[in-house]
């Protein structure tokens, strides 16, 4: 094949040029554009206008819970099913439906909790154009038109949400290919074009997606009057207020293992939860997109092109626009399912989409504390001079990690022979200074006839079928590898069960668990990942691609659960999610990268996740490809160590980057952020009950709790954790200082470093060395700490706590005190102790918030910290049994912080504290 | 929370007791700054509290003295005296946490723990150890003093052979000086005489050479004209369209006539100045069939593959696509594709044409000349070499006598020396001053992992460590493409991550009595730890009383 022989020559020169010019970032080509996915291009080929949709009201039915009604397109006359849901708290879920399907069509199973509780409906009027319905509460009404079809939701005068009012939704009905049916005698011409739509097939690079079944794509648009703000729909790269669509691609909800990600750009990356929140100074609301198929999400907006001094002028004149903005939903197969939450604050909406999907899984206490891990730790030998390397170095951490090379041969579930000959001496060793360990476990499976799990995946046919009905093999870390079918439920109980500690040799209790590439990633796949023609059952693989990895890891988490009889917390991290996966742990920003840009993303990246129910969210601290300065990685520490998933990861390739591997100056640094962790731990960890409870994210847009301050709308260079820690983490190389943004009009902020003021509804210049992490404590908070930082989150279980009361300006705090054992579900059963604590009239005071709860503490009360105070004459304190003692304290007049001195009484007992 | 500030202190039993009253935590040195009854002062000297505010599990003073006993201060550390083995210190976060720290189990007082006092067990371990690693120091140390003895004797070797070399390396210039004008006097002869030979060559080739031009242009006349009517007419020459001058395809009567000379036909005699117009582009009508020559000329390509070859290990050559495994599986490795294109037959006839026959050879006076000039030259080479090998020596000798081989040359004695670990899959070979390498141990090439840097020990240690730098080139990215080489859609992966490092290895020195290397390990990708003993790092050993003092 001499002829080859130049191609081939081209080929390697070019390799060799992009080799040499090394670009850092994705190649965009091997992902597909909305051009180059045949349906989102046809139907974003369909521009607003008329809808050929038009709802025959002669064939509504109204029962007391449901609504159902026929819609008819006018050009080609087929009907599609409407059934409209009236749910509990103020919820309104719209399916939509073919009304006789060729075949099912796919709706997504398993996301939802349970079948939502519906509230009746009721007619309020009926015309020949339409139908007046009652939502219920506060007079809210949705109003179905018939020619053309529309929605509209209204409360008393305002429209809440538009669906169809710019004629978008469209049906690809199923139908027969053209080329096998008779009836049609015309059908070439059209064929051809249908061919050139990419409905019967289409071909991305060198993939060829069968698509047996047509054209399946459905959209729908919904517009949103007064809104100017809309956020979610992770996982993108982008900042937190999303963009308008207009002039390039829409965003992509489709999971896919992207190498070096670009950032502040529409690509799919990881996950998808298709969960948009919409946000005015009045209202907030949410939209819920249930389908697990390639989502791509249009917006635009009527004020995007608009400057300030356009809107003033508007507003001046009194210009009749209201702002509004417009979004699409396009998804390639399945159903409409769509679930209007109506707010309407930001809190509603989270319980609202709590109610339907969960909430954040309540992790073991010790997860949330710091996690070193590297791809990879060599071996057992390694492992233990990383571990004492903490210690000598007296930096905390409560997890050490193991990559893909401590398996053998890349087969999961197994150990290297050599380096990692005996696992269990390593985990004791690990568990003999109270630290645990994580074990990735990724869904390839190896092919290979000597290895157990493969041979029992294929024997109970377990494994997703390729078109041909075959065994689905790809490329991944072994070689060539299966994918079983998640989707499966009997699949997961039995992969569950491998989990068990006879059946994963090698395990003990502190072996917890990782799920990585599990979008799924396959090598050799289109965009790396599975063919869409792939079968899952009587499914294909394009019905359900963006549900994949939250089964593995929802299969993983009970894996976990049942080893242990049902009594531990699991702590499963994953990379793919969809939404519900808040339910089954943690997820990871993915494979970043050490540059600054990289560092900042991962506040907005994080914020998006957390607003759609997945709160606890990291990045690689670090940066995954690449090595950091110095200065980078300390930064990234002092950032990581206030968001919700703390953990430190590195590319097999990058020299080492322990933290003391820096110079003392670094270890230093480094140490500080991870302690300031250590001693926040308890009032995260009672975040995450909190997040647990409600469904409210931890890390949090400051238009959360200030939603009527526009200021806050699109700030994503500084978070809140709760409500009442802010933080403006430094992500400028070589930063002076930074400009932190304090809400709230009448709102005090302490600097929780120097305990200085501020005022809130500014913007404060703070200057700064490497040693500074911006942190500021809300007035009229008050956070318990524990200061005796251990080596372990577990070592310091028992250890005293002190509280940091914040007054306001009206002098008044408030807070909380949680705490359980802090690693089984012994808290469901009512063993933990919640505790309020409050500040009022001169006296602070702790009471029970969980009076039926009981959990017994060693825990006691160090040391009470006033900030903003006066000085008193006198304290004292009294507990329900004791006599009232006298308290010493402390007053820093230049700070104006009181500082009680060991009142010493038990974190779970009822008290007072009077000040005179 | 409850405290007991004082701690009577009980040692191992066994081990002749020393009671001495302090509080928990408090090292024997520090005793004096803590007496009961009287108010403390922070070391620091920051503030003063009373007695009882001491381990009472409150942090008073910011420098943690008040609680050497408990966990109360963050920045506390905590004194286990460890009777039977040494004494510590431990941060105090790590009084009652759970953990056993000090072998005598003291910072465990108050958590439930259990541990075991494992002083006297350790205290044994570390004498034992200390021992055997004094005795080893020792031979060491003397086996040391020899190294440093034969290093300076063999220093003083060099430098005489040095100063030997460096005499008989000038009576070598000489030599050679003198043989190159020996040589250069018999050149200029000998370069006459065949200057000559070559004239009288050259005359003779042209003769042949224009008789040859004539017959060719007689049997071209006569291909050209057609008719035979002896004239060869403009349209006859258009017939040969290579002759267009202009080679622009069209070959007009102009032209034709110009190459004639103007004429519209010429006989033989004109012809001749036509010829010379054409005779370049002329092809013989037996001729026109042969194929055009190859316009890549071969060696090209081949620079090219053999280029690749070298930039890319070979499993690491992108095939084309990924779709189906199958497809990829048929076609070639690219590896095994032959880029050279064989010779063709048109660059034979070529070699043919320009052969004009041999030279005669040279008459016996001119070959005379020519063995005289050739035998000075052999000899002039010879002394030139026998020059070049004594420069070599000394700049060898210079190179090894200003080596830094430790203050005391200790190291000079593994200069030249190479020493081999062998480990599962590969042969390490490491040769002191000179390089490191790596050699799987089934058959494959060496890797070059360094070649001798520099010494790179802490400033008070620096003869510790050893660097070598520089090893061949090795490549990061992550190896997610090279275990998929059939797959395109990572082709880009790979390409995009890999950065070229090169490897670096580290060699830590340690005390022993022999030279041996004893592990190796690659910490992070592409740097390699050696771990290596010899007796030239070992110190004097500790007098047998300063082992003493380690005991409590």
């Amino acid at each position: 094949p001499v002829s080859n022989s130049y191609e081939m020559t081209a080929v390697l020169v070019l390799w060799l040029v992009a080799c040499l010019t090394g670009t850092w970032a994705v190649d965009r080509g091997n992902f597909k554009t909305c051009d180059q996915s045949s349906f989102c291009k046809r139907q974003r080929a369909l521009k607003p206008g008329e809808s050929p949709y038009r709802a025959l009201l002669e064939t509504m039915e109204l029962t007391n819970t449901r609504l159902t009604l026929q819609l008819i397109n006018d050009n080609n006359k087929v009907r599609l099913l409407l059934e409209l849901y009236r749910l509990q708290g103020n919820i309104t879920r719209v399916k939509i439906n073919e009304l006789k399907p060729l075949k099912p069509r796919y709706e997504v199973p398993d996301v939802l909790v349970r079948e939502p509780p519906t509230e009746p409906l009721s007619l309020l009027s009926q015309d020949e154009n339409g139908v007046v319905l009652s939502l219920g509460a506060e007079a809210q009404r949705v109003i179905v038109s018939a020619r053309p079809f529309r929605l509209d939701i209204v409360e008393g005068r305002d429209v809440l949400m538009s669906l169809n009012s710019r004629g978008l939704l469209a049906f690809e009905h199923l139908r027969m290919r053209k080329d096998t049916s008779q009836t049609e005698q015309d059908g070439e011409t059209e064929d051809e074009d249908e061919k050139e739509d990419g409905m019967w097939e289409e071909t991305f690079k060198s993939h060829t997606d069968s698509k047996p079944n047509g054209p399946s794509a459905i959209s729908l648009d919904f517009s949103l009057p007064g809104v100017e703000h809309v956020y979610g729909i992770p996982e993108h790269a982008d900042t937190l207020r999303l963009k308008t669509t207009d002039n390039g691609d829409p965003y992509r909800l489709y999971n896919l293992d992207v190498f070096q990600y670009e950032l502040y750009n529409p690509m799919a990356l990881y996950g998808a939860v298709p969960v948009m929140l919409a946000h005015s100074a009045q209202r907030t609301t949410g939209i819920f997109w249930l389908n697990a198929a390639e989502t791509w999400v249009d917006i635009s907006s009527n004020t995007a092109g608009k400057t300030v001094f356009g809107k003033m002028l508007d507003y001046v004149q009194g210009s009749s626009e209201t702002p509004q903005t417009d979004v699409r939903w396009i998804s390639e197969s399945g159903i409409i399912d769509v679930f209007l939450m109506l707010g309407p604050t930001a809190k509603d909406v989270f319980a609202q989409y709590a109610s339907l999907t969960g909430t954040q899984s309540f992790p073991p206490l010790t997860a949330v504390g710091y996690h070193q891990c590297r791809w990879n730790y060599n071996d057992q030998e390694d492992v233990k001079a990383v571990d004492a390397g903490f210690d000598e170095h007296d930096i905390p951490y409560d997890f050490i990690w193991l990559d893909i090379e401590h398996t053998d041969g890349k087969r999961y579930f197994t150990w290297d022979p050599h380096k990692f000959a005996s696992p269990k001496e390593m985990l004791q060793g690990i568990m003999d200074k109270k630290r645990k360990m994580v074990a990735i476990v990724d869904p390839h499976i190896k092919v290979d006839n000597n290895y157990k799990i493969h041979n029992e995946i294929r024997s109970r046919g377990y494994y997703i079928k390729n078109k041909d009905g075959g065994d689905y093999e790809g490329w991944c870390w072994p070689g060539s590898a299966g994918y079983p079918d998640f989707t499966r439920e009997d699949m997961r109980a039995w992969w569950a069960s491998m989990f068990a500690y006879d059946q994963y040799e090698g395990t003990m209790e502190n072996l917890y668990t990782w799920n990585d590439m599990n979008e799924p990633s396959v090598f050799n796949g289109p965009e790396v990942t599975m063919h869409k023609d792939a079968m899952h059952g009587a499914w294909e693989h394009r019905d359900l691609h963006n549900i994949y990895g939250f089964y593995v890891q929802m299969a993983t988490a009970e894996g976990l659960v049942q080893r242990s009889g049902g009594v531990e917390r699991p702590f499963v991290l994953t990379r793919a999610f969809f939404a519900g996966s808040q339910r089954y742990g943690a997820v990871w920003t993915g494979d970043n990268a050490a540059e600054w840009d990289h560092l900042k993303i991962s506040i907005p990246m994080c914020l998006s996740l957390g607003l759609v129910g997945i709160s606890f969210c990291g990045a690689d601290v670090g940066g995954f490809f690449k090595s950091p300065s110095a200065e980078l990685l300390v930064r990234w520490y002092q950032t990581g160590a206030y968001q919700p998933f703390f953990r430190a990861h590195a590319h097999l390739d990058t020299p080492r980057r322990e933290p003391w591997l820096f110079g003392p100056e670094n270890t230093a640094l480094i140490r500080e952020a991870v302690r300031q962790r250590y001693t926040l731990l308890p009032y995260w960890y009672q975040q995450f009950y909190h997040a647990h409870r409600t469904g409210e994210p931890i890390m949090r847009p400051l238009w959360v709790e200030y939603p009527q301050d526009p200021a806050t709308f699109a700030l994503d260079d500084e978070f809140l954790i709760g409500r009442d820690l802010l933080v403006h983490p430094v992500t400028e190389e070589g930063s002076r200082g930074v400009t932190a943004y304090l809400p709230g009009k009448d709102e005090v902020w302490f600097d929780v470093h120097t305990f200085q003021k501020h005022n809130g509804a500014q913007n404060l210049y703070i200057p700064v060395t490497m040693s500074s992490i911006p942190v500021f404590q809300r007035g009229g908070s008050i956070i318990p700490r524990k200061l005796r930082v251990r080596r372990s989150s577990s070592c310091m279980e028992h250890d005293p706590y002190t509280l940091f009361v914040a007054l306001n300006p009206q002098r008044t705090a408030e807070g909380e005190l949680y705490e359980d054992d802090g690693h089984t579900f012994n808290y469901e059963k009512k063993e933990f102790l919640h505790r309020r604590l409050s500040f009022v009239n001169n006296a602070l005071s702790s009471v029970n918030l969980a009076p039926d709860a009981t959990f017994t503490t060693q825990s006691w009360i160090e040391r009470i910290v006033l900030l903003g105070a006066r000085k008193p004459s006198r304290v004292s304190m009294k507990t329900a049994d004791g006599p009232e003692n006298q308290l010493e304290f402390d007053y820093d007049s230049s700070t104006s912080v009181l500082t009680l001195r060991k009142p010493g009484m038990n974190a779970g007992a009822d008290w007072t504290v009077n000040f005179e | 929370m409850s405290c007991q500030c004082l701690l009577l202190l009980l040692l191992g039993v066994g081990v002749s007791a020393v009671e001495v009253q302090r509080p928990r935590g408090v090292p024997l040195s520090k005793r004096q700054f803590y007496e009961e009854d009287k108010p403390f002062t922070c070391l620091d000297g920051s503030r003063t509290i009373s007695f009882d505010r001491v381990n009472d599990d409150y942090c008073d003073c910011e420098d943690g003295s008040d609680e050497p006993g408990t966990a109360a201060c963050p920045n506390g550390s905590f004194h286990c005296t460890n009777a039977g083995f040494k004494p510590a210190f431990i941060p105090s976060s790590r009084i009652n946490d759970g953990i056993c720290d000090c072998c005598d189990t003291t910072d465990e007082y108050n958590s439930g723990a259990v541990c075991q006092n494992t002083c006297r067990e350790m205290g044994r371990k570390e004498r034992e150890s200390l021992q055997k690693m004094a005795e080893i120091a020792k031979e060491g140390f003397l086996l040391k003093q020899q190294l440093i003895h034969e290093a300076k004797k063999g220093l003083e070797e060099k430098q005489v052979k040095l100063s030997d070399v460096q005499n008989s390396k000038k009576d070598l210039e000489e030599k050679v000086e003198t043989l190159r004008s020996v040589k250069e006097t018999a050149e200029q002869p000998e370069k006459e005489a065949k200057d000559r030979h070559l004239k009288a060559w050259e005359d003779q080739k042209a003769v042949i050479h224009m008789e040859k031009n004539k017959a060719r242009m007689a049997e071209a006349f006569l291909e050209l004209d057609d008719d035979a009517d002896g004239f060869v007419s403009a349209a006859e020459l258009q017939s040969h369209s290579e002759l267009d001058p202009d080679s622009d395809g069209l070959f007009t009567d102009a032209e034709a006539q110009e190459l004639l000379g103007g004429m519209d036909k010429v006989d033989t005699v004109a012809f001749e100045a036509a010829w010379n117009n054409v005779k370049d582009k002329y092809m013989s009508e037996s001729n026109v069939d042969s194929p055009s020559p190859v316009e890549t000329p071969p060696e090209e390509r081949e620079s090219i593959s053999e280029n690749d070859s070298e930039q890319y290990p070979e499993d690491d050559i992108p095939e084309d696509d990924d779709e189906d495994d199958e497809d990829d599986d048929e076609e070639e490795d690219p590896d095994d594709r032959d880029y050279k294109v064989p010779p063709t037959a048109q660059t034979n006839v070529k070699k043919e044409d320009e052969d004009d026959g041999t030279m005669p050879p040279y008459d016996e006076d001119t070959q005379a000349l020519i063995d005289a000039a050739q035998k000075a030259r052999d000899q002039f080479d010879v002394a030139e070499r026998a020059l070049q090998e004594v420069e070599d020596q000394i700049k060898n000798l210079e190179k090894e006598i200003s080596s830094d081989f430790g203050p005391n040359s200790e190291f000079a004695y593994l200069y030249s020396q190479c020493y081999e670990l062998t480990t599962g899959e590969y042969v390490y070979r490491f040769c002191p001053f000179n390089k490191v390498s790596q050699k799987p141990k089934y058959g494959g090439s060496e890797t070059n992992l360094g070649t001798w840097g520099k010494w790179a020990g802490p400033d008070n240690d620096i003869y510790s460590l050893m660097k070598y730098e520089h090893g061949t080139g090795c490549w990061q990215g992550p190896n997610r493409s090279t275990t998929v080489s059939h797959c395109f859609s990572n082709f880009y992966n790979y390409n995009m991550s890999r950065l070229r490092l090169f490897f670096v290895v580290q060699v830590k020195l340690t005390c022993g009595k022999e030279t041996v290397v004893t592990s190796t390990s690659e910490p992070s990708r592409c740097e390699y730890l050696m771990e290596f003993i010899t007796p030239a790092v070992c110190q004097e050993p500790p007098s047998l009383d300063s082992l003493r003092h380690t005991e409590l």
